[in-house]
């Protein structure tokens, strides 16, 4: 049996699914989320179906329905911030304005994707924009996200470091470590724990006493707030009030961003009765919660925008996808003298 | 009737969970039908969650909680899906689980078994394509076995659970598929467990261990119908190793190359190589020797470079063609 969610209504899938309150943005600020989780979104789908055929081999584990968490954390960011990623990161690099041909480019295996075709869709990288790296190993860029806070308060300049995460990371010692020695040092790093309450086919309830992850906040001593992340504005206005504290220099800051994804751990499949709680009707729940939508029936509701206005700026993410997806296709693959000239900064002194 | 290696996996853990009460798994995934391929399919419906359990992410935690229930008269079986995340593990591996018999004075044994998963190939980049297990044979204290064989896949992993002290076994999905007619399971003492000679040859000697040694059955196929005759050595137990049969194999055939999944800096082919060279250094004869590992690189993603890390059957041809034999 499933135990009692201690995160109230925010795991209830059946609860907030209307327009969303527009909180205190502006038309053109609520439109670049729109655009952004909209860029997401295709992109993935580009992705999946890329995957379907045959064209990318690299595991992709894609985002869809969580697209909200990155967004509105990452319209409180700079590209001075030092964000990291885990291995379904797609979402966190594009949020920044990452390139989608680099990405396209990347999963492809393409010489001119994001890490050059040496990584896929688990090691994204593009610095100029504030994405200093992914990579798969569960809670691995954890730790080196403190370092990096760690070097940003070394600076001083008010940057800070943000790493995401998922409710399986927060099982890992490393993480709990992280955890401390942020809170101990008063480090400048937002944790972003994108509750999905998944790791893999395992439903949290079979791993942890508790569904909220942000209880590890409250034991370290890290602010901490809870909030629906399928609500961009939600999740941007609370990103928006932990990050005053962290960049003037009080310590961590702690986002539990509440959220499911649509489909299964990896590749585009639903995965559907994976699980204690993936049936078809918890999925179409959860679907009806939609970022996307929410977002844009609150700007129909409150008259920002037309019908007309969303589907042409659909039809203009969809078309930037195309032409960097046509770009990517014919790129060429890495040298095979690649293989070994990256190992090192230069080869000097390597002489196997 | 034919079983797969996979299926020879799955075997053993259920010879051992059917005959051994106080046997029992615990690791990543068990519960799923991806992580471990078609290894341990359905362990927890036959035999009960408590007995089969699927864990939290938590390498470590989970790899000690096998050591101390192994100290409390418990033989538990810890699966990591993958080598890589069992580096999370290390700790408890190196610094406990290899030290315990020793450093309390030999009274206590820690009769862990370790499963870790070489899991390689489609593009899976740098953090999920590595095969250590040179770095748990350099520790004393670990046993470590490397079914190369359908046989070997189960009657290895029963060894390994019966025997007192830690062991890490470590299979490769890329040996799922092959196939074998099995005897019946017989209780075998790992500690007697040696290298095996699986093809007779006279002009080189191979020597390799789990997947590497299927590569080495195929390339001395080929090149026994060229005229050239490979003898092919699988190590199976690279820790402790005993190196008796290459030596007696080389001593026939004046060459030894060794095929090794992993790198070849501090590598398992340069150990042997190593421990081959030194025990012959008093023979007459004039020895030939190569290694063929993984170039010195982390794995790449993209197929084009995927294509060209791994070694393969024709590398191993080329290598024996080059030498005058
Ligand atoms: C150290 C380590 N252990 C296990 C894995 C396998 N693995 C990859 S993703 C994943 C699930 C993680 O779940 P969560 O952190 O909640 O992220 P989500 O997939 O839900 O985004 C697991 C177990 C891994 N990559 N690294
Ligand atoms: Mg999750």
């Amino acid at each position: 049996m499933v135990a009692p969610s201690e995160l109230g209504t925010w795991a209830d899938s059946s609860k907030h699914t209307g327009p969303l309150n527009l909180g205190e943005y502006s038309r053109d600020a609520l439109l670049l989320k729109l655009e952004s989780m909209l860029v997401i979104r295709k992109v993935e789908e580009c992705i999946a179906s890329l995957i379907e055929d045959n064209k990318v081999k690299c595991p992709c584990h894609l985002g869809t329905g969580q697209e909200a968490i990155a967004v509105g954390v990452s319209t409180n960011l700079t590209s001075d911030d030092k964000v990291f990623g885990g291995h379904r990161s797609h979402s966190h690099f594009l949020a920044l304005g990452g390139s989608i041909r680099s990405l396209l480019a990347e999963v492809l295996g393409r010489s001119t994707g994001c890490s050059k075709g040496m990584g896929g869709s688990m090691h994204l990288f593009q610095p100029e924009k504030g994405f200093i790296g992914s990579a798969p190993i569960v809670g691995g860029t954890v730790p080196i996200a403190i370092g990096a806070g760690l070097a940003c308060q070394k600076d001083g300049k008010g940057n800070i470091a943000v790493c995401y995460f998922g409710d399986g990371a927060v099982e890992e010692g490393m993480v709990q470590e992280s955890f401390n020695f942020a809170s101990n040092f008063k480090l400048p790093i937002l944790f972003v724990c994108e509750n999905n309450f998944y790791s893999s086919h395992l439903d949290i309830h079979l791993r942890q006493p508790s569904d909220k992850i942000s209880r590890f906040a409250d034991a370290h001593k890290i602010s901490a707030r809870v909030v629906d992340g399928n609500n961009v504005v939600m999740t941007a206005m609370a990103t928006k009030e932990l990050l005053e504290s962290v960049r003037c220099g009080k310590g961590p800051g702690f986002l539990e961003a509440v959220t499911y994804r649509w489909l299964g751990h990896v590749g585009p499949d639903e995965n559907v009765d994976v699980g204690l709680r993936r049936k078809k009707e918890d999925l179409l729940a959860w679907k009806k919660r939609d970022p996307i939508r929410r977002l844009k029936d609150g700007m129909l509701e409150a008259s920002l925008i037309t019908s007309e206005d969303y589907h042409s700026l659909e039809m203009k993410v969809v078309t930037q996808i195309n032409v960097a997806l046509d770009a990517s296709l014919k790129d060429p693959y890495p040298e095979k003298s690649f293989l070994l000239s990256a190992v090192y900064k230069n080869n000097k002194g390597v002489s196997r | 009737m034919k079983i797969t290696y996979a299926q020879a996996i799955r075997s053993a853990f259920q010879y051992l969970l059917k005959t051994y009460p106080n046997v029992f798994v615990m690791g990543q995934g068990l519960w799923s039908p991806w992580y471990v391929g078609n290894s341990m399919n359905d362990l927890e419906v036959e035999f009960g969650k408590d007995r089969v359990m699927d864990t939290p992410v938590s390498e470590a935690a989970c790899t000690g909680a096998g050591i101390g229930a192994s100290l409390c008269g418990y033989r538990p079986i810890v699966v990591h899906p993958r080598m890589d995340f069992m580096i999370l593990a290390m700790d408890q591996i190196v610094n406990q689980a290899a030290k315990w018999s020793h450093m309390l004075g030999g009274e206590t044994h820690p009769a862990v078994t370790i499963r870790g998963v070489i899991n390689r190939g489609g593009e899976q980049g740098a953090q999920h394509s590595q095969a250590l297990h040179a770095w748990f044979a350099h520790i004393p204290g670990l046993r470590v076995v490397m079914p190369a064989t359908v046989l070997d896949a189960r009657d290895l992993l029963i060894s390994a659970v019966l025997s007192d002290d830690p062991v890490i076994y470590i299979d490769d999905r890329w040996l799922y598929e092959l196939e074998d007619d099995l005897p019946e399971i017989e209780e075998k003492d790992l500690s007697l467990q040696l290298p095996k000679i699986l093809r007779n040859g006279q002009d080189a000697t191979l020597a390799a261990s789990g997947y590497s040694v299927q590569l080495c059955l195929e390339a001395a196929q080929a090149l026994s119908e060229e005229g050239i005759q490979c003898e092919v050595v699988d190590l199976r137990v690279l820790n402790p190793l005993n190196v008796t049969s290459i030596i007696d194999s080389v001593s026939k055939t004046g060459s030894l190359c060794v095929v090794d999944g992993g790198w070849e800096s501090c590598g398992m082919a340069g150990e042997v190589i190593a421990s081959v060279a030194v025990q012959m250094s008093q023979s007459s004869k004039n020895i030939q020797y190569k290694r063929i590992t993984l170039p010195n690189a982390p794995a790449p993603s993209s197929k084009v470079l995927e294509d060209i890390y791994y070694p393969t059957r024709e590398t191993i041809v080329q290598v024996i063609k080059e030498w005058n034999i």
